[in-house]
This record gives C-alpha cells, sequence and structure tokens, in this order.
C-alpha cells in the first residue's frame, strides 16, 4: 500500500518537470520509477499450466535508453565504441545510424537508442548498477495502461499496440512521447522493442506451431502460447521478436531500458 | 461387392487415362492393383535423383504475374534462392493503403522454379527496415516445419538452409511466425514449382495469379490508411479478397494479355489465410487442370477449388477474343470484395464459335460487356484520352444493376417512390450536386418535375471515382437528358470534402 501511495505521488511529481528532464543530457542519472509488486498471468508459463506469476517491486527506467545517453556510456567505456567491440558482442549494424563511432546524430539524441546488441544492453545497464529486466518484469509493467496496473483485457491496450505493430518502421520519436502508465513509466509499446535479460529462455520455437513439443518445459512456452485469447496476440508477437534474436544481434527497431 | 469392384476398376480407367495422354480408356485394364503399381510415380521415393550437378545456378525471381523460364534442364543442380523479406506501404484498392509483409516486395511473392531433385540453397533476408521476425515454410520441402524453424529471421539478418525438392508439384510458401495468421493475412505468400524431371510442355503464354483475403479496420473501398484487423480475422470475415494483393493489380491496364489461338497455363495459388476458392475464368473452361503436384489431371474443368495453402495449375486454349473474367465464384467476393481480374485476348471475331447471341449469353455476355466498356474507360483514363462516348458507354453497363432496379432502365424511376432521372429538372438544375448524392446518399422531401418524393437512396460510396463519374455522365446524357460529362477528378474532389457515410455496400 505503501508503495502504491509513493508510486502515485512520485509519478504527479514526474508530470510537470519530465519533459525538461527528459531534455538533459546523458551524463545525467535517468529518473526511475516504482513498478509495484503484482501478481498476474502472464503469456508465458512458467510451467506447463501455470501462468500465474508474482513479480517483486522493481524500480525501471521511466523512458528507454537515449543516443545520447548510451553515447556517454560509449566515451566512458570506449570498448563499446562502433568500431573497437568484439564481433561476438555485437554484429555490423551497431550503432550503425551514428555519425561518429562517439556521436549520434544530433536530431536522435533523445530518441531512444537502437541497434544495440543485447550484450551492450546489459553492460550499459552494469555500468549504472542496474540491469536489465526480465521477461516477467518487463511483461507485468507493460501490462498496464494510464489508470490500471493490468490493462490487458482492454481492447484499446490491444489496439494500440497491434496498430503500432502494423506499420512499417518509420523515424523514432523523441522518449517519453507516449502517456505515462500508472506506474509512471512510458513508450513500452508503441516506439521499440526492448531487450529483456532473459530473452533467450523465452523458447518460443521459430516455428510457432510445433505445440507437439510442449511436454518439454523448456518448450512450454510455444506450447501454451495458443490463440486461446486474441488479447494474448500482442504480447506473443513481442515473444517471438525476442526469440529470433541472437545476444550479439542488432536491430533498427530494438532497443532497451534499465531496473534496479 | 460389386461396388467395391467398379470403384477400383474406376481409378484404373482414371490412372491410364492421365498416366499418358495417349493411352485409351477402352484398354483392358488386368487389375486395378497392378495398373496402380504401374503408373505410381514414386513421390518423394523417387525424387531423388543424386547429388547436384554442375555449376551452382542462381534461381531466376520474378513478379506476380509473371513466371521465371522452364528450368530447361536434364540434370539435377545446386540451385541458390535468394529471398528478401520486406514490410511496404502498397494500394490494397484506388486509395486505400495497406501495410503488406511481402516475400520480395511484391503480394504474392516472387514466383521459385527448380526442377525435381534439386538442391536448393535458400537465402532468407529480413531487410533492415522490418519491425517483425520472419520466416518462410514451403510446401514442397521434405522435412520439419518445411523450412520455418530454420529460416526465422530477425531484421536486418539472413539466414540459409538447403533442401532436396523431392516431390513435383506447386506449392505454396508463406511465413510461419507467430501469430502465423496475421502474416499470412498481411500477404506472406507465394509458388514454388518443382518442375517434373522432363519439364512442363510448351505453352504460350504463363502466368502467376494467387489469390488471398485482407482484414481491415475501415470498411471495403474506405479511403486512407488501413490497419489490420486481427477480429475480423479471427471471425473470418474479410474486408477484401484479392488476387495478386490489390484490386487493381489484373484489371484495367494491367489486364493479362494474350491473343487467340494461343495456349495459356496459369499457376494458381490460394494464400488464405481463411477462404477456400473456387476459381472461374468466364467464357473459358479450363482444357486441364492440374491439382496441386499431381501427376495427373483433369479436364473440362469450369471450377476448381483451390484450397488456402494450396494451387493448382490450368490451361486453356482461347480461341474468341474479348476481354475474360476471373472471379472467386463464390461471387459477392467477385463483385463486393475485389475478387476480380482479367485477360485480355485479342484477334479476329470468331462468330461461328461465339456469336454473341447464344442463350447463355444474357447471363456472361452481359457481365463481359458490360465490365469490358469499364475497363475500356478505365485504360484511357489512364492514357488520357478518354471520350465522351466511352464514359456514357462504360456508365451505362455500370448503371445497369447499381441505379436500375430503383430509378428504372428507362431513367423513369416509378410514381411516388423512386423519381425520375430522365428529363429530371433537379438533376438538370446543377448536375454536379448528383456527385453528392450518389456518394451521400439523399433523404427527406425533394421535389423533381412538380412531384415531392420524401424517400430514402442509400449511399453509393463504395463506387470508385471512374466508375461514379461514368453512372453521371450516362445520366445526363441520356434518355432525352443532354448535360456535361462528369470527370472523376471531380468526384474525387467531391469525396474528399464530405464525410464518409456509410456505404450501401456493406
Ligand atoms: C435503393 C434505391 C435507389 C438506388 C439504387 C439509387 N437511387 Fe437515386 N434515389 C432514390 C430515391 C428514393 C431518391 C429520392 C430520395 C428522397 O426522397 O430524398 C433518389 C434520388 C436521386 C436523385 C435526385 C432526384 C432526381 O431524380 O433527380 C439522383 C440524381 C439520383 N437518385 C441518382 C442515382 C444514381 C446515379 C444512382 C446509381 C448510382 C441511384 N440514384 C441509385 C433511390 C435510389
Ligand atoms: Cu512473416
Amino acid at each position: 500500500m505503501k508503495t502504491l501511495i509513493v508510486a502515485a505521488a512520485l509519478s504527479l511529481a514526474w508530470a510537470s518537470g519530465f519533459a525538461a528532464n527528459l531534455r538533459a543530457e546523458g551524463t545525467q542519472r535517468p529518473a526511475m520509477m516504482r513498478v509495484a509488486a503484482g501478481e498476474f498471468e502472464s503469456v508465458l508459463p512458467v510451467a506447463p499450466g501455470k501462468n500465474r506469476v508474482r513479480v517483486a517491486s522493481f524500480e525501471m527506467d521511466a523512458v528507454p535508453v537515449t543516443n545520447a545517453q548510451f553515447a556517454a556510456f560509449v566515451a566512458a567505456n570506449p570498448k563499446w565504441r562502433r568500431d573497437r567491440v568484439s564481433r561476438l558482442m555485437a554484429d555490423p549494424q551497431y550503432l550503425a545510424h551514428w555519425q561518429t563511432p562517439t556521436t549520434p546524430v544530433a536530431a536522435e539524441r533523445n530518441q531512444p537508442v537502437i541497434r544495440v546488441s543485447w550484450y551492450a544492453a546489459r553492460a550499459y545497464c552494469e555500468s549504472r548498477e542496474a540491469r536489465l529486466p526480465t521477461w516477467y518484469e518487463w511483461e507485468w509493467a507493460a501490462a498496464a495502461n494510464e489508470s490500471k496496473a493490468d490493462a490487458r483485457n482492454d481492447p484499446r491496450w490491444t489496439q494500440q499496440i497491434l496498430a503500432w505493430y502494423s506499420q512499417p518502421a518509420g523515424a523514432l520519436p523523441d522518449v517519453g512521447s507516449r502517456p505515462a502508465n500508472i506506474h509512471g513509466v512510458r513508450d513500452l509499446h508503441g516506439v521499440v522493442w526492448e531487450w529483456v535479460e532473459d530473452y533467450n529462455g523465452l523458447m518460443v520455437a521459430g516455428d510457432n506451431r510445433q505445440q507437439a513439443e510442449a511436454d518439454d518445459t523448456r518448450f512450454c512456452g510455444p506450447g501454451a502460447l495458443t490463440m486461446e485469447q486474441k488479447e494474448q496476440y500482442a504480447t506473443l508477437m513481442r515473444i517471438a521478436m525476442l526469440s529470433s534474436l541472437k545476444a550479439e544481434f542488432t536491430t533498427a527497431t530494438m532497443g532497451f531500458r534499465c531496473v534496479r | 461387392m460389386s461396388n467395391y469392384k467398379s470403384f477400383c476398376l474406376a481409378i484404373a480407367v482414371g490412372l491410364v487415362l492421365s498416366g499418358c495422354g495417349k493411352e485409351s480408356a477402352q484398354q483392358p485394364v488386368a487389375s486395378a492393383h497392378a495398373s496402380g503399381v504401374l503408373l505410381d510415380t514414386g513421390g518423394s521415393r523417387k525424387g531423388d535423383f543424386g547429388a547436384p550437378q554442375g555449376e551452382p545456378i542462381n534461381a531466376v525471381l520474378t513478379n506476380p504475374p509473371n513466371v521465371p523460364p522452364p528450368t530447361a534442364r536434364n540434370y539435377p543442380a545446386k540451385v541458390i534462392v535468394e529471398l528478401e523479406v520486406k514490410e511496404l506501404d502498397l494500394e490494397i484498392s484506388e486509395g486505400v493503403k495497406y501495410t503488406f509483409w511481402t516475400f520480395g516486395g511484391t503480394v504474392p511473392g516472387s514466383f521459385i522454379r527448380v526442377r525435381q531433385g534439386d538442391t536448393v540453397e535458400f537465402h532468407l533476408k529480413n531487410h533492415p527496415s522490418s519491425k517483425m521476425p520472419h520466416n518462410i515454410d514451403l510446401h514442397g520441402v521434405t522435412g520439419p516445419g518445411g523450412g520455418a524453424a530454420s529460416s526465422f529471421t530477425a531484421p536486418g539478418h539472413q539466414s540459409q538452409f538447403t533442401f532436396k525438392a523431392l516431390n513435383q508439384g506447386l506449392y505454396v510458401y508463406h511465413c510461419a511466425t507467430a501469430p502465423v495468421g496475421m502474416h499470412v493475412a498481411n500477404g506472406m505468400y507465394g509458388l514454388i514449382l518443382v518442375e517434373p524431371p522432363e519439364g512442363l510442355s510448351k505453352v504460350d503464354h504463363e502466368f502467376y495469379v494467387m489469390q488471398g483475403d485482407f482484414y481491415t479496420v475501415g470498411k471495403y473501398r474506405e479511403k486512407g490508411y488501413q490497419a489490420f484487423d486481427m477480429q475480423k480475422a479471427i471471425d473470418e470475415h474479410p474486408t477484401y479478397v484479392l488476387f495478386n494483393g490489390s484490386e487493381s493489380a489484373l484489371t484495367g491496364p494491367r489486364a493479362l494479355k494474350t491473343k487467340t489461338n494461343e495456349s495459356v497455363r496459369m499457376f494458381v495459388g490460394n494464400g488464405g489465410p481463411n477462404l477456400v476458392s473456387s476459381f472461374h475464368v468466364i467464357g473459358e473452361i479450363f482444357d486441364k487442370v492440374q491439382y496441386e503436384g499431381g501427376t495427373r489431371y483433369q479436364e473440362n474443368v469450369q471450377t476448381t477449388l483451390i484450397p488456402a495453402g494450396g494451387a493448382a495449375t490450368v490451361e486453356f486454349h482461347t480461341e474468341v477474343p474479348g476481354t475474360y473474367v476471373m472471379v472467386d465464384h463464390s461471387i459477392f467476393r467477385a463483385f463486393n470484395k475485389g475478387a476480380l481480374a482479367m485477360l485480355e485476348v485479342s484477334g479476329d471475331k470468331r462468330a461461328d464459335i461465339y456469336s454473341g447471341k447464344e442463350q447463355d449469353e444474357v447471363y456472361i455476355g452481359d457481365k463481359l460487356e458490360s465490365l469490358a466498356s469499364v475497363a475500356t474507360a478505365q485504360e484511357a483514363r489512364a492514357k488520357g484520352t478518354l471520350t465522351k462516348a466511352q464514359q456514357i458507354e462504360a456508365g451505362a453497363a455500370l448503371y445497369k444493376g447499381t441505379c436500375s432496379v430503383c430509378h428504372q432502365d428507362n431513367g423513369a424511376g416509378l410514381p411516388n417512390v423512386f423519381p425520375p432521372l430522365a428529363k429530371s429538372d433537379f438533376l438538370t438544375e446543377n448536375p454536379a450536386r448528383a456527385i453528392e448524392i450518389v456518394l451521400n446518399g439523399l433523404n427527406g422531401p425533394v421535389k423533381v418535375n412538380g412531384a415531392t418524393y420524401n424517400s430514402v437512396m442509400p449511399p453509393m460510396s463504395q463506387l470508385n471515382d471512374d466508375e461514379i463519374a461514368n453512372i453521371l455522365t450516362f445520366v445526363n446524357n441520356s434518355w432525352g437528358n443532354s448535360g456535361p460529362a462528369i470527370d472523376a477528378a471531380q468526384v474525387k474532389t467531391t469525396r474528399a470534402g464530405t464525410k464518409r457515410a456509410e456505404g450501401a455496400a456493406h
């Protein structure tokens, strides 16, 4: 109860100074919001037939990590420059959209950083004494809308996500362009995909029709990800995206944020 | 028992007939069993002709409606296929944009042609601008998932897998990434032809046509950008049913073209995701239809069923010139959802075969002629050579069945119910107003030639700009009326300036 009130108060306080804060340069410590603990039905079963998940309270970046913030990290950790990074840690498209190995395009400074590998995203979060969210943490935070912690049954929640999916990737907005959800967190939907710590364990087979293999607990994902509830489509597609990746992959729509 | 016997005999005859065109049906058959063994081509068991020979070959891929040339090879080769997935905004209907997910930039995807026994090295590339991961399941692959798991590819990446094409035939390929239905509904399918070792017989034309159903949030022909509608897809209520991914893909200036006395082979697929196609060409009879990968064919087929995720090769010979309309004969799809394509056959008239006055013609001939004049007008407008006479001719065809049910063939309307269009003072007073009436409908009291009507005309906004312009040009210049020609641009402006009414077509 206490955390809830704190969270609400925080998000109120946040709302006013928010835009100004976001434009601040990368060196500044990014704002994190407290996501209250919760229990919910995940689309990804914990064990066959068991979807109920409890997530402890955590703090999450209010917005995705920006190009400017990531540039500050690269400046401090030159081994993560695109011209020095190990090919095992990031594919050739890593930060390819930057003007130089150390500077993003000026107009994109406050846009979410994209073309980052999972390794790079992790290293960034570590540098802030934070970490990548787990899938369940991410899913829980993203289940919210402006007024409810679990808004997944609201058709508008789904429609908004599907609308983004059904358009080709265009220019990205600056971070913070979407309304804050009840936790005060923004841009979880409709801007970029985001890395999660355990993306590798999501185990949606490349061919999600292979449901016969559901008895293998590692494959419980695809087994349970049937289309009984169309509301789950939206989330399922994010899992499909994550499971197409390898840790060194980067894509033009893949960003991240940290938690703690 | 006797039933069983005749059943066996029927099979035997069928096998003999189609196994080799020269053999006669009368030829005695020792036993169904024996002939069955004889004529079985062996499927995948006999499709392996050993290791690939010669230099690797880069497959020629073509955009629909084109088909790559025959492989013209007598040995198994290694064939390299490079297919790129792109997510693109394309026109699904006039003025309607939709985000398609494509194999090779088109819907359906690029046509792939290999020879039975070939070893296919498949490279699937997912364009860096893609938002989604994609993969490919080829129905012509022998192996779990048809390649799906091995080809699962993130945006900006590519993957490779190899398969041996063991079975000959015409096969659908499609994306199988979750949610499969959505990837297919967005246009992710195409055809791969695995030629029999001896190749296919020579024909004058080969075409590639593929049906698909589409689900948009807006209604049929509602202008602007239209997003995918998951609920309609689940309910199997398509907004569009189309050949080659667009209402105009194979109509007007883009109609398929042949001459008379030519042989035509069409590779017809159905991507679905939901509907089964009753494929029919109005005014033609398929001399041969080969289902899926069948090694035998059926002859003299009027309408052939093509399952979602299936394909057929149809062949016919052209005799009579004219416009032949291809439809899904689940006919509302053709006239209200766009499942309509055209084949224009040019050449000398053949009155000995088709006089234009046969009994059947009331249905077939009528439809044909009407669509032909509409197509001619559309083509002329595209070229900038449209005449008032062409507009009137096309308008006359469209008026029938669109307006004539109420305003009557002679434009006289029905007393007290439907006002006349013939010599209507209301119409003459302001011919431009008629555009609004057709787009938005009309209700409330209206005085025409001294009589007051107070009824409802439904909006007809499903008609496109050309169609409305032609109908009104016809109305303005028929039954003693003499008024201006209406330009499609005028209709476009009026449409843009009025808020959308619920169309009558829905
Ligand atoms: C379902 C019946 C129906 C159909 C189909 C129909 N109309 Fe009408 N139309 C009416 C009625 C009824 C009115 C009078 C409405 C009123 O009372 O307000 C009308 C009025 C009109 C008028 C104005 C009055 C007049 O007679 O000049 C025009 C012009 C017109 N229609 C043209 C068309 C055209 C062109 C089409 C075909 C695209 C068409 N209508 C199709 C029923 C129909
Ligand atoms: Cu796909």
